[in-house]
């Protein structure tokens, strides 16, 4: 009986590349570039409102700008919105903050049926934790490798 | 000007986020840890912040921003205590996506329903 046949791992990770949908790579980039390129884009003019209109430097301004747009990922992403965009948009929405918020946010929405403290508090981090687990080391070892070395005097 | 810079560096960070999910086939999560540990690593060389001056929001906005706050916080509070300032002001920059993203997310649990 070939359907019983037993396959080694490599005739199986062969088979699988053969049948695996070839990524259209340089589409998926393109659709990345713009929608991605577009959210910064939208940062930029709440940027300039809150400079503008609001007492705010170019420096200071980044904050603001990541709250808002968290904010809006809120409502898009309780709405259903922010899923169907992210559908085809791969990296394009999920690397801007926007998709940080969306990880967390849908977390939290999904969860909550079973209840407050279990559900929301304990699923939202779930997909988001490992961001701010790997940020926060990798932070952490480079900030005080460079403070040793400044104490140093190497640098 | 600057919102041009915005959009190409932006599109830029997106377009290097999609290679690595493409082409090393890594999971979104995945890629977003490594972009935010490649900013952090921008940031402890100094070339993050003259990033940040061009392009802006294109800067700010991507989750590499993120890794690089994370060191600029740290940074800032070990200049002022030493090395113990490196754990106490990691937070200190990058709190507003964090806080941001929880209480939106606890409101956003409380007013909208699940779907399916």
């Amino acid at each position: 009986m070939s359907s019983n046949r037993k396959i080694s791992k490599e005739e199986y990770q062969k088979l699988a590349d053969k049948h695996e949908k070839k990524r259209p790579i340089v589409k998926n980039c393109m659709i990345a570039f713009f929608v991605g390129g577009t959210i910064s884009l939208i940062g930029q003019v709440i940027s300039f409102i809150y400079i503008y209109f609001f007492d705010f430097s170019e420096q200071t301004v980044g904050d603001p700008t990541v709250a808002t747009l968290i904010f809006i990922t809120m409502l898009l992403t309780g709405f259903g919105v922010y899923d169907k965009i992210a559908q085809f948009s791969g990296a394009g929405t999920a690397v801007p903050v926007t998709g940080f918020g969306n990880a967390v946010i849908s977390a939290a929405i999904e969860h909550r049926t079973e209840g407050f403290v279990q559900g929301v508090g304990g699923n939202m981090f779930k997909l988001a934790g490992s961001v701010i687990l790997f940020g926060v080391f990798s932070a952490f070892v480079i900030a005080l490798t460079k403070t040793i070395l400044i104490q140093m005097g190497v640098i | 000007m600057v919102f041009i810079w915005a959009f190409l560096i932006g599109g830029l960070i997106c377009l290097i986020g999609q290679l690595i999910m493409d082409i090393f086939k890594k999971t979104p999560g995945q890629t977003l840890s490594i972009l935010v540990v490649m900013g952090a690593i921008l940031a402890g060389f100094e070339l993050y912040e003259p990033l940040i001056d061009f392009a802006g929001a294109g800067a700010t906005v991507p989750i590499t921003s993120f890794g690089n706050s994370l060191v600029h916080g740290a940074m800032q509070e070990a200049e002022k205590s030493g090395i113990i300032g490196v754990a106490t002001g990691m937070f200190e920059v990058t709190s507003s996506g964090i806080s941001s993203a929880i209480v939106f997310g606890m409101i956003g649990a409380l007013i909208f329903k699940p779907k399916g």
